[in-house]
C-alpha cells in the first residue's frame, strides 16, 4: 500500500465516521448508500469478475432480510402471533433483547444464504450467458411470489421488524444502523480487496474470458464459480439483514425480493461504475444513489419511468462504465504500458 | 382445495380444456419471441409488456363502445408501429452487442412500459367484456367461456397466416435468410436493417393480438407483463428455435400445468410455480447436456 492510498483510505474512514454527526439529516440515506455499495461490490464479484451476470442476487438479499427479522423476533416471542397482526404492539423488545437478536439474526442472515448459494450453485452455475441471467431472474421472482404465500412470515400483508428500543436518545436508531452498515461496508471492502489481490481473482477472470480454456488448463471452474457466488451471497444476506432493520417493514415483492428495484439496481450500479474493477461499483453506487434520490424527490411518481430511461441510456451509451471510460482515456494510470506510436496510429485511424 | 382434482374427475377435464385454450395464447406469444430470438439473437424481456399494451388497446376500444373483438385487428396494427419505434430507438443499438446488454436494455424498456401503462391506465385489474356467453359440456359439469374458444381460434388463425406469410412472401424469405446467416444475406442484397425492424414489428404485432385476446378472456394489469415473458421464454427453450409444432405443444403443456398448479397449490402460488418451473427446466437441461460435456448456448 503506497502513501497516496493510505491518505485516501484514512480520508474515507474519517469522513465515514464523522458523516452522521456532520449531516445528521442524511443518516438514513447514508446507511442506504453503504448497503447499496455492498450490494454493487459483491454483485461485481460474480457479475464483473466472473462474467456470470446474475439478476438473482436479490434472492440472498431477501432471504437475509427475512431470516434476520425472523430470528430477532423468534428468539424471544412467538413468530406466528407477531406476524399475524399487530404483534409488535403486544411484544416489546428490551434493548438487550433487540441487540442480541440483531447480532444472532445477522449471523444467520449471512450464513444461510451462503449455504443456499452453495447448494443451488452446482445446478445453476452450469448454465451460461443469457440462460444464467434468465434463470436467476426467475429464481428471484419465484422466491418473491412464494414467500408472499407463506403465512408465518406475514404472507401478503408484510412483516414488521422489531422497532428500535428506547435507549434514551432519539438519534440512536439512525446512528446504530449507520455504523452497522458502515462497518459492513468496510468489512466488505477489505474482504473484496484482499480477494482481488490473490490468484482467486485471476481464476475468476479466466472463467470470464474463456471458461472452456480455463477448464482445459486444469482449473476446476465449477468449484471456483460456486465459491465466488457464495461470497456474493454472504454479503448480500448481511446487507439484506441490515436493510430489513433499517426499513422497518418487510414486504415479499416490494422490499425483500424486489427484483424490479434492488435486483436491477445492483447490476446497474456496477455497470455504471465499471464492471470488473474494485472502485467502479463504489463510484457507480454513489452516483446512482445521488441521482436516484434526486429523481425520487423531484419527479415523484415518475421515478420508474426515469429509471427505465436511465437503464436504457446507461446500457446503450456507457456499457463500459465510468472506470472503463477513464481507463480508455488515461491508460497509464491503470498500470497499462502504452506504446506512443500505437496510440498515435489509433488516433489517426479515428 | 387439496385433492379435489382426484375426487371430481370433471375438474380434471375442466383444467385440461382451460389449460389448452390458455396454452394456445402462450404459444402465440412464444412464436413471436422465437421469431425475433432466431433472427436478431435478442431476448426481449419487454415481450410481456407489449402483450399487456395490446390488451389495453382492446380495453380502450371496449371503453369507447366498440366491441373489443375488433381489437384483434386494431391492436396489431398499432403495436407494429410501436415495435418499429422501439427497434429504431433502442434495439438497433444493441443488436450485435453482448447478449447481457440486450437483456438489460429490454429490461429497462419493460420497466418503462410498465410504469407508463400504470400512469395512463391506472393500477386496476381490468377486463374487456365481450359478452360471448358460455358453453356447457358434459351435463353442465364443464363450463367453457366462448371467449376462450374464440381467442384460441383467432390465435391459431394468426399463427397459420404468419407461417404462410413467412413461407411465401418476399419479406418472409428475407427474414428466414437473415436468421440463417445475417452476413451472407447482407452480401446477397438483403437489407438486414429493414428485416430486423420488420421482425421486431411483427413480433410486437403478434403480442398485440395476444394481448387483445387476453383482455377479452382474462384480465390485464400493468405489472402482469413479466410472467408472460418468462412463459414465452420457457416455451421457446423447451421447443427449440424454429420448431413450430414444438412451440404449440409446449405452450399447451404449460397452460395445463398452470391450471393444475392453480387447483393443487392454490392461486397465490400460480405465478411462483411458473417461475420455479423455468428454473427446473433450465437445470434439467443443464444436467442432461452436461453428460455430453455440452452446455446450453
Amino acid at each position: 500500500m503506497n502513501k497516496n492510498n493510505l491518505v485516501l483510505y484514512s480520508g474515507i474512514l474519517i469522513f465515514g465516521l464523522a458523516a452522521p454527526f456532520l449531516f445528521p439529516a442524511f443518516k438514513v440515506q447514508l446507511s442506504i448508500l453503504c448497503v447499496l455499495i455492498v450490494l454493487a461490490t459483491t454483485w461485481n464479484i460474480q457479475g464483473g469478475e466472473m462474467g456470470y451476470n446474475s439478476f438473482g442476487n436479490i434472492l440472498f438479499y431477501g432471504l437475509g432480510m427475512y431470516l434476520c427479522a425472523s430470528v430477532q423476533v423468534g428468539m424471544f416471542f412467538p413468530l406466528a402471533e407477531w406476524t399475524e397482526s399487530g404483534g409488535e404492539k403486544t411484544f416489546v423488545h428490551t434493548p438487550t433483547q433487540f441487540f442480541q437478536g440483531m447480532a444472532v439474526g445477522l449471523v444467520v442472515a449471512a450464513i444461510v444464504p451462503t449455504i443456499v448459494a452453495g447448494l443451488i450453485g452446482y445446478s445453476i452455475l452450469g448454465l451460461r450467458g443469457h440462460y444464467f441471467a434468465i434463470c436467476t431472474l426467475g429464481l428471484g421472482v419465484a422466491a418473491g411470489e412464494i414467500s408472499g404465500g407463506i403465512e408465518i412470515i406475514g404472507a401478503g400483508q408484510g412483516f414488521t421488524t422489531p422497532p428500535f428500543p428506547d435507549v434514551g436518545s432519539l438519534e440512536a436508531r439512525g446512528e446504530f444502523f449507520y455504523f452497522l452498515s458502515f462497518f459492513t461496508l468496510i468489512l466488505t471492502f477489505i474482504a473484496v480487496r484482499s480477494i482481488y489481490s490473490t490468484r482467486f481473482k485471476l481464476i475468476l477472470n479466466a472463467i470470464r474470458d474463456n471458461e472452456d480454456k480455463a477448464e482445459a488448463m486444469g482449473i476446476e471452474t465449477m468449484k471456483y464459480k460456486i465459491i465466488g457466488w457464495m461470497i456474493s451471497a454472504f454479503f448480500c444476506g448481511l446487507a439484506g439483514g441490515i436493510m430489513g432493520g433499517l426499513v422497518g417493514y418487510i414486504d415479499s415483492t416490494d422490499v425483500a425480493f424486489d427484483g424490479r428495484e434492488m435486483g436491477v439496481f445492483m447490476v446497474l450500479m456496477a455497470i455504471l461504475g465499471g464492471k470488473g474493477t474494485l472502485w467502479g461499483p463504489i463510484i457507480g453506487a454513489t452516483i446512482f444513489h445521488i441521482f436516484k434520490e434526486g429523481f425520487w424527490t423531484f419527479f415523484l411518481g415518475w421515478q420508474y419511468v426515469a429509471l427505465g430511461v436511465l437503464i436504457v441510456v446507461i446500457v446503450i451509451y456507457f456499457p463500459e462504465g465510468i472506470m472503463g471510460w477513464l481507463r480508455e482515456k488515461y491508460p497509464e494510470r491503470f498500470g497499462e504500458v502504452v506504446d506512443e506510436k500505437d496510440r498515435k496510429a489509433q488516433v489517426e485511424l479515428k | 382445495m387439496d385433492f379435489l382434482v382426484f375426487q371430481y374427475p370433471m375438474i380434471t377435464v375442466q383444467a385440461c380444456l382451460d389449460g389448452i385454450l390458455l396454452g394456445v395464447l402462450f404459444a402465440l406469444i412464444a412464436y413471436g419471441m422465437a421469431l425475433q430470438w432466431g433472427v436478431m439473437n435478442i431476448i426481449n424481456i419487454a415481450q410481456g409488456d407489449l402483450v399487456i399494451l395490446g390488451g389495453y388497446i382492446a380495453y380502450f376500444m371496449y371503453l369507447y363502445g366498440i366491441h373489443p373483438a375488433w381489437g384483434v385487428i386494431v391492436a396489431p396494427v398499432i403495436m407494429y408501429f410501436v415495435g418499429i419505434a422501439i427497434y429504431k430507438l433502442v434495439i438497433n443499438k444493441v443488436v450485435d452487442r453482448d447478449l447481457f446488454i440486450s437483456i438489460l436494455a429490454t429490461f429497462g424498456i419493460s420497466i418503462l412500459f410498465m410504469q407508463l401503462m400504470n400512469f395512463a391506465f391506472g393500477a386496476d385489474v381490468v377486463l374487456a367484456n365481450s359478452g360471448y356467453g358460455t358453453t356447457m359440456l358434459f351435463d353442465s359439469n364443464v363450463v367453457l367461456p366462448n371467449s376462450k374458444i374464440f381467442s384460441a381460434f383467432i390465435s391459431i388463425l394468426f399463427a397459420a397466416c404468419l407461417v404462410i406469410y413467412m413461407k411465401k412472401s418476399k419479406l418472409g424469405r428475407a427474414i428466414r435468410a437473415t436468421a440463417q446467416n445475417a452476413r451472407a444475406a447482407k452480401i446477397l442484397g438483403v437489407d438486414t436493417e429493414k428485416v430486423y425492424a420488420a421482425t421486431f414489428g411483427i413480433n410486437a404485432a403478434l403480442c398485440g393480438v395476444a394481448g387483445a385476446l387476453i383482455s377479452i378472456t382474462f384480465t390485464i394489469h400493468p405489472y402482469m407483463g413479466l410472467p408472460y415473458t418468462i412463459r414465452s421464454f420457457m416455451i421457446v427453450i423447451v421447443a427449440g428455435l424454429g420448431n413450430l409444432p414444438g412451440v404449440a405443444m409446449s405452450g399447451m403443456g404449460l397452460g395445463v400445468f398452470e391450471e393444475f398448479a392453480d387447483y393443487i397449490l392454490g392461486t397465490e402460488f400460480r405465478i411462483g410455480s411458473v417461475f420455479l418451473l423455468l428454473v427446473l427446466i433450465l437445470v434439467y437441461r443443464r444436467f442432461k447436456l452436461s453428460r455430453k460435456r455440452e452446455y446450453l448456448k
